[in-house]
């Protein structure tokens, strides 16, 4: 398995445990899961895999790497 | 201290509250309610002699030389067995006293072998004391005719010997093994003159019999029958060290008995607080390893991991090591290290690892093997209650009316607590156990579960939200505490979500395998029946849903009220001895010492204060991360203390391909295990009995351990860390680990009050002490939560994506047997390998028959990630569909089979759901083979040269 490949695994598994609190906080918690527990490069690389597409990312985990990306803006 | 052995009161304390006042020899003296007359006694200081009684059992009334006068009373009545009343007036001796005991003792003696000068016990042993305490002078009977004084040892035990010739039958032993383990593995056969201790039946010795070597027989024996080897071999002890034991995470203190630097023997120690005098096999007998020959007591390098090992110096290993650290640094930069802290290590030495990463290092590449086991358990717990902790002490069982084992199984794993377990579901307490194998609390002597839910591997958040919908929607919720204490509106949303119709016992039963039947009269037996507890292991971290099943514990905890008061509570019990420890001392890559974030400004700046450097506010690498950024190219470096993770983690093909990506791997070890086939540098370990330190066990309780031997290899752990950080430029100069604790104890608030000398004062306390609770915290969240209000999470059941099928069409789970430890680096070096020299595949009958299987044969065990072989054990234990083995054998390389699927919030692996199949095999695999191979090149010692 690639590393992208685990990454977006990883992320797709944090939002599907999350996402019985409903979307929207499903989003925030894995986005604030994903910043208080990844080490920058794989944060980095999550966000780098979702620039270049991302297509392995469920939608709720899309989204949250996508909060990630903004808040560091 | 000079040796003395342990006093004895010969009765149990009292738990009554009311006292009584009583005469004894002109002196009055107060004593609880339901005291025995000699315990009153022995605690004024009159010791009554005795041969048959012992405080750590009930009184048994039968050696006849306790007997005392009582004033209005007829007759001389056993002291043992008769309770103090109020204005008794007692006399333990007068002339027809000391007669009567004369006499007792004369026909004892008349039947015991007179061998004093040369016998093991010589001076430790009570018939000897009490026969000069009677006053025994000769023997009236002559030592002719029946007797049993020449009789065959049985020596099968590979840790103590049983010379009947020597035993009086006071069944001590017998009550122990009953009253104190738990087991009934010893009686009496026969009857009269022809009464005699028997490990079982009469085919039985003690190795092949039921006895599990506790030792509590051999503690318990006033003779010598019952002797450990080492007193036979080397001799009666001198002096003793209170220390802790170093096995799991009950963390037993033990009494060092030495002469000299020599370990005679370990004592449970009748004072400890976790294991209140009790022992099991790997404590009490398993230190052998301490001297074994593997032991490798000098530093060691090498340029590439092709090549054999050079014993070098110190000084050599250390410039050796910083010159690779800092080339690395200068070439990848600092994030390219890290390091791994031991959970079998001392929180002193855990504490200066993670501060080397972090402050050396200037990195947070920092994690510990509990990423691996309870790493769930940091977060659920935190998440639901505010901290990373289990709430009562061990003594809480006491007062629990239903206990709920879930994922655990606490005879093998923790059995000293396995046992205070068993003695209360005797006196009466239900249980429940959640587990795919029928455990021995399912079903052993004077031991079966109410209920056990045999549930399928991997569907245990399901089972406890099954729970929860029943409780919730039968109305058995406590509502005056969830409103008291918890956040109403997320127990709201929680409820809401567990009463759905999918969640019931009999939507989830085909899912789950068990009926609904069982689930809900578990669910009623757990919110009605009392004082509830739930215990729980690795069965429930170890999932890819380990951190949801922690928190679905925590959710029945608070729905139900059980929380807050003794009985009660959620009870982590802790793998390794100092897994609590490692995890309080900082040791995860995303917080530091007490639990606190990185990212929390106060608490970086407190340490880096302290520490005199800048801290980085990300978090850094955990385990399973830092081996994927080594194949990645961007982790280079690892400092490895007390971990052999190419056995222990899962996926092995994995981690061997991160260690072997890596430039510097830096092994610090007893031994050359596993993960040193992949190292550059060896820094030689030095064990429990050579540090001094803490140790801090499930239930939160920090405990001293104290050195009783100089380090084999010169230098404590603390002491290799220490040169280590200097080497690459720090300057510590702690000289004893006190200071260390001193430095946890002012940066962190729950180890505000925690120093060497308040704990050498108290024996032991528990975290939190601070100003608060100044004497520790026995039972957490009395009055209200670390968090404030308790929060319910939601934890909805996501199916692993370990799925069975057509290849793979068995479930594999993975545990732990009584007699091995972990991967059995200690354990294996020990005859504790007489139990269990090999890691065995048990299946069931129905899955072993359908493969033409049977006991004995060899197997090949598969799934996607790789496949091994093994000798199968067929057993109904296990359900069909389901295989169990163990991990301890580095030749079985169980970690193989196991895949790197984890839990979705901390990495922890899931070690307990793999896919596999099992099929025939002729014997090991290749990739065992080519492993065992790999294993002799890089164990490889360049021969010294001799000196000039």
């Amino acid at each position: 398995m690639s590393m992208n490949d685990k990454l977006a695994m990883m992320a797709n598994q944090i939002a599907r445990n999350l996402q019985a609190r409903g979307d929207e906080t499903a989003i925030a918690e894995t986005a604030d899961h994903i910043a208080k527990f990844w080490d920058p490069r794989m944060r980095k690389d999550i966000a780098a895999y979702l620039e270049g597409g991302g297509d392995r990312l469920s939608p709720i985990a899309a989204k949250a790497v996508r909060r990630l990306i903004d808040r560091s803006a | 201290m000079t040796y003395q052995r342990q006093t004895d009161h010969g009765t149990p304390a009292s738990s009554l509250e009311k006292r009584v006042s009583l005469t004894i020899d002109g002196q009055t003296i107060s004593v609880p309610e339901g005291t025995s007359v000699m315990r009153a006694a022995s605690q004024m200081g009159t010791s009554i002699p005795k041969l048959c009684a012992s405080d750590m059992m009930e009184s048994w009334g039968s050696c006849r030389l306790c007997l005392v006068e009582i004033d209005g009373r007829k007759g001389t009545p056993a002291s043992c067995t008769t309770p103090v009343t109020d204005g008794m007036v007692v006399k333990t001796q007068t002339p027809r006293l000391q007669k009567l005991r004369k006499g007792v003792m004369e026909l004892y003696i008349s039947d015991h072998p007179l061998d004093c000068l040369t016998c093991a016990a010589n001076g430790d042993c009570e018939l000897q004391d009490q026969a000069g305490a009677v006053g025994l002078r000769d023997v009236r009977y002559g030592y002719e005719g029946d007797n049993h004084t020449v009789q065959a040892k049985d020596t099968s035990n590979p840790y103590f010997d049983f010379d009947p010739s020597k035993c009086i039958v006071c069944s001590r032993c017998v009550r122990a093994c009953d009253e104190v383990q738990g087991t009934l593995a010893l009686t009496i056969e026969d009857r009269g003159f022809g009464s005699k201790v028997s490990a079982g039946l009469k085919s039985d010795n003690f190795l092949n019999s039921e006895c599990v070597s506790c030792g509590a027989c051999v503690q318990a024996c006033p003779t010598a029958t019952l002797t450990e080897k080492s007193v036979v071999e080397i001799g009666t002890p001198d002096r003793s060290v209170i220390t802790t034991c170093a096995y799991c995470g009950v963390g037993c203190t033990f009494r060092a008995e030495m002469r000299g630097e020599q370990l005679v023997r370990m004592v449970p120690w009748k004072d400890g607080k976790a294991n209140r005098g009790h022992s099991c096999v790997k404590g009490r007998f398993a230190w052998g390893y301490a001297n074994h020959a593997d032991r490798i007591t000098q530093p060691m390098i090498r340029d590439s991991i092709d090549q054999p090992w050079r014993v070098v110096s110190w000084e050599e290993a250390l410039s050796f090591t910083a010159d690779r650290l800092t080339t690395i640094r200068d070439q990848y930069g600092k994030q390219a290290l890290g390091g791994i802290t031991s959970s079998r290590c001392t929180n002193e030495e855990t504490y200066l690892v993670q501060k080397l990463v972090r402050a050396g290092f200037g990195t947070n590449n920092v994690d510990t093997c509990a990423r691996v086991c309870h790493s769930p358990t940091g977060y659920g717990l935190g998440q639901t209650f505010g901290t990373s902790a289990g709430t009562q002490d061990f003594d809480s069982v006491e007062d629990t009316d239903v206990m709920l084992v879930i994922g655990a199984n606490p005879t093998d794993a923790h059995p000293v607590f396995g046992s205070r377990m068993k003695k209360r579901l005797r006196a009466g307490a239900s249980l429940i156990v959640i587990d795919p194998r029928r455990t021995d609390l399912v079903k052993s002597p004077h031991i079966e579960a109410d209920h056990h839910l045999a549930l399928r591997p991997g569907t245990n958040v399901a089972i406890l939200t099954a729970l929860a919908h029943v409780i919730v929607t039968e109305g058995l919720a406590d509502e005056a505490f969830i409103r008291t204490r918890c956040d109403w509106d997320e127990y709201q949303d929680w409820a809401a979500f567990v009463s759905d119709p999918k969640k019931s016992p009999e939507a989830t039963e085909m899912l789950t395998g068990v009926s609904a039947d069982t689930v809900r009269k578990a669910a009623r037996l757990y919110a009605t029946g009392g004082n509830a507890a739930i215990y729980y292991g690795l069965g429930v971290t170890e999932h890819s849903q380990g951190s949801s099943t922690v928190m679905a514990i925590a959710n029945l905890a608070m729905a139900t009220g059980n929380l807050g008061r003794p009985g009660v509570g959620v009870n982590p019990l802790r793998g390794q001895n100092n897994v609590q420890g490692a995890c309080d001392m900082g040791s995860f890559p995303h917080e530091l010492p007490g639990y606190r974030h990185l990212s929390n400004d106060d608490v970086r700046k407190s340490f880096e204060a302290d520490w005199g450097v800048a801290l980085d506010p990300e978090p850094g690498l955990r385990i399973p991360n830092m081996l994927d950024a080594a194949v990645d190219g961007t982790f280079k470096a690892l400092y490895i203390q007390g971990e052999d993770i190419l056995q222990s983690d899962p996926d092995t093909k994995h981690v061997s391909a991160g260690l072997a990506a890596m430039e510097c791997v830096i092994v610090h070890d007893l031994f050359l295990n596993e993960t040193a086939n992949y190292a550059h540098v060896f820094l030689p370990g030095s064990t429990f009995l050579e540090k001094n330190g803490t140790f801090t066990n499930a239930e939160r309780r920090i405990q001293l351990v104290r050195k009783v031997m100089t380090p084999a290899n010169g230098h404590e752990d603390w002491q290799v860390t220490q040169m280590l950080a200097n080497a690459i430029g720090c300057a510590w100069d702690y000289t004893h680990p006190s200071q260390i604790m001193d430095e946890i104890a002012r940066l962190t608030p729950t180890f505000a009050g925690v120093s060497f000398d308040r704990l050498d004062a108290e024996g032991s306390l528990q975290w939190p002490v601070n100003d608060k609770t100044p004497h520790g915290t026995p039972v957490m969240h009395v009055d209200g939560f670390v968090r404030g209000k308790g929060r319910f999470m939601v934890t909805d059941y996501i199916p692993t994506d370990e799925k069975t099928g057509p290849r793979f069409p068995l479930l594999l789970t993975t545990g732990r047997i009584l007699s091995q430890y972990n991967v059995g680096a200690q354990t294996r070096r020990t005859a504790n390998s007489i139990w269990h020299d090999e890691d065995l595949l048990e299946m069931h009958p129905q899955d072993a028959e359908n493969r033409g299987l049977k006991s004995g044969d060899w197997v090949k065990l598969a799934s996607r990630s790789g496949e091994t072989s093994l000798r199968l054990l067929v057993t109904d234990r296990v359900a069909p569909g389901v295989v169990y083995t163990t991990f301890h054998h580095p030749q079985t390389q169980a970690n193989v089979i196991t895949t790197d699927f984890s839990d979705w919030a901390t990495n922890c692996p899931e070690y307990k759901v793999t896919a596999v199949q099992v099929s025939a095999s002729n014997g090991p695999t290749d990739w065992q083979e080519n492993y065992e191979a790999l294993t002799q090149a890089s164990r490889r010692i360049c021969a010294q040269e001799p000196a000039e």
